[in-house]
């Protein structure tokens, strides 16, 4: 089970603009380090982070190794309707993780 | 000469007032106020502070059973919120039938191998410390308060000593730095007062949680002195002075350090 925080507001009113964050333990292993014996730790990062409004994309952000563990993001949105945001994290060796949070718009 | 006495009448009393603000004051400072702003505001934000993904893994762990005798943490402690709560604050601690003290990983350990029928979880593994972090996560807010058993004293003065010894390539000891040039600059950094309040920190440096021997090595290496081995007694020595030098002050578990 994956580890994650988001904070966003419960409820909004229309039009305005609300700032999502989303908190995810992960260890975005470079590719580059050495480990015991000098051998090269593979690569294990998140690749991509979206999110969507009901199903909309409104946000999308391609990670790299340069990427410290436990990526924090932050964004805004314009909150038109009430609904669903969906977080979803992919990366190397299978990584998948999705969260949802509701917000009410008035 | 009547306005000239009523100002010095009026010097006495702001001077009067002034140091008796003072007594009482307590002058030592968390880490946490020689931070920058921003870091304050990650560490006291539940949703940007890392140490918090280690909370929940820990509050995952304390439900999961484990070991021979099929037994999670909550059977016996049942809600950590209540059964926790100041825990932190006063370990380490001696056990019931133990001579020596443990810290607080070493307690969950303990409790592993004897109540769980457990193996042990290696040092600074990521489930230690989890459960390490959700444990001092209830004793967020509390002041820090060691217990008072006499059997301690030995072994705080023998950390009280170790943290006066110099040692190391450079020659320093722990109040070298700490006490007598904390607050000054090393390298750019304020040196802190060195008092254990929000451990297991969350170090951006580390990219991880780390313990308080994690930070007690941290700064062994940094001294170029040869650290303890892992688990040693030493630190739990050094700890259990620490604690009681920082008697009363707050605990912030999990924090976050530059």
């Amino acid at each position: 089970m994956a580890n994650v925080l988001v904070n966003a507001p419960k409820t909004a009113k229309r039009g305005s603009v609300v700032e999502i964050k989303a908190l995810i333990m992960h260890p975005m292993e470079t590719g580059f380090r050495p480990g015991t014996m000098g051998k090269i730790i593979p690569r294990n990062i998140i690749e991509r982070f979206t999110a969507t409004w009901n199903g909309t994309e409104i946000f999308d952000m391609e990670m790299s190794p340069a990427i410290a563990a436990n990526p924090f993001v932050s964004f805004f949105a314009v909150a038109s309707e009430s609904g669903t945001v969906g977080l979803r994290w992919t990366g190397d060796e299978g990584f998948v993780v999705e969260e949802r949070v509701v917000i009410a718009v008035e | 000469m009547r306005a000239l006495h009523f100002g010095i009448g009026l010097a006495i009393i702001f001077a009067a007032s002034w140091a008796a603000a003072q007594v009482g004051a307590d002058k030592r400072r968390s880490g946490t106020q020689d931070m920058g702003e921003a870091l304050q505001k990650m560490q006291d934000d539940d949703t940007a502070n890392p140490g918090m993904l280690f909370v929940q893994l820990g509050s995952q762990s304390w439900a999961k059973k484990a070991g021979t005798a099929d037994k999670s943490c909550a059977d016996c402690h049942g809600n950590a919120g209540t059964s926790m709560k100041g825990v932190a604050a006063r370990y380490p601690a001696i056990p019931k039938g133990a001579e020596a003290p443990v810290d607080l990983d070493g307690r969950i350990n303990l409790c592993r191998t004897e109540n769980q029928k457990a193996e042990r979880l290696p040092p600074e593994s990521r489930e230690l410390l989890a459960l390490e972090a959700y444990v001092a996560h209830q004793s967020r807010g509390l002041p820090i308060a060691p217990p008072a058993d006499p059997r301690l004293d030995a072994f705080r003065d023998q950390g009280a000593a170790i943290y006066r010894a110099r040692q190391g390539q450079l020659n320093l000891s722990c109040a070298i730095c700490h006490d007598d040039n904390a607050g000054r600059k090393l390298a750019g950094v304020t040196i802190p007062e060195a008092h254990p309040t929000g451990y297991p920190i969350y170090r951006l440096e580390w990219q991880t949680l780390g313990s308080l021997k994690r930070r007690l090595r941290n700064c062994l290496v940094g001294i170029r002195a040869e650290p303890y081995a892992s688990e040693a007694p030493e630190y739990v020595m050094l700890e259990l002075f620490l604690m009681d030098r920082a008697k009363g002050m707050v605990l912030e578990a999990p924090g976050v350090r530059p």
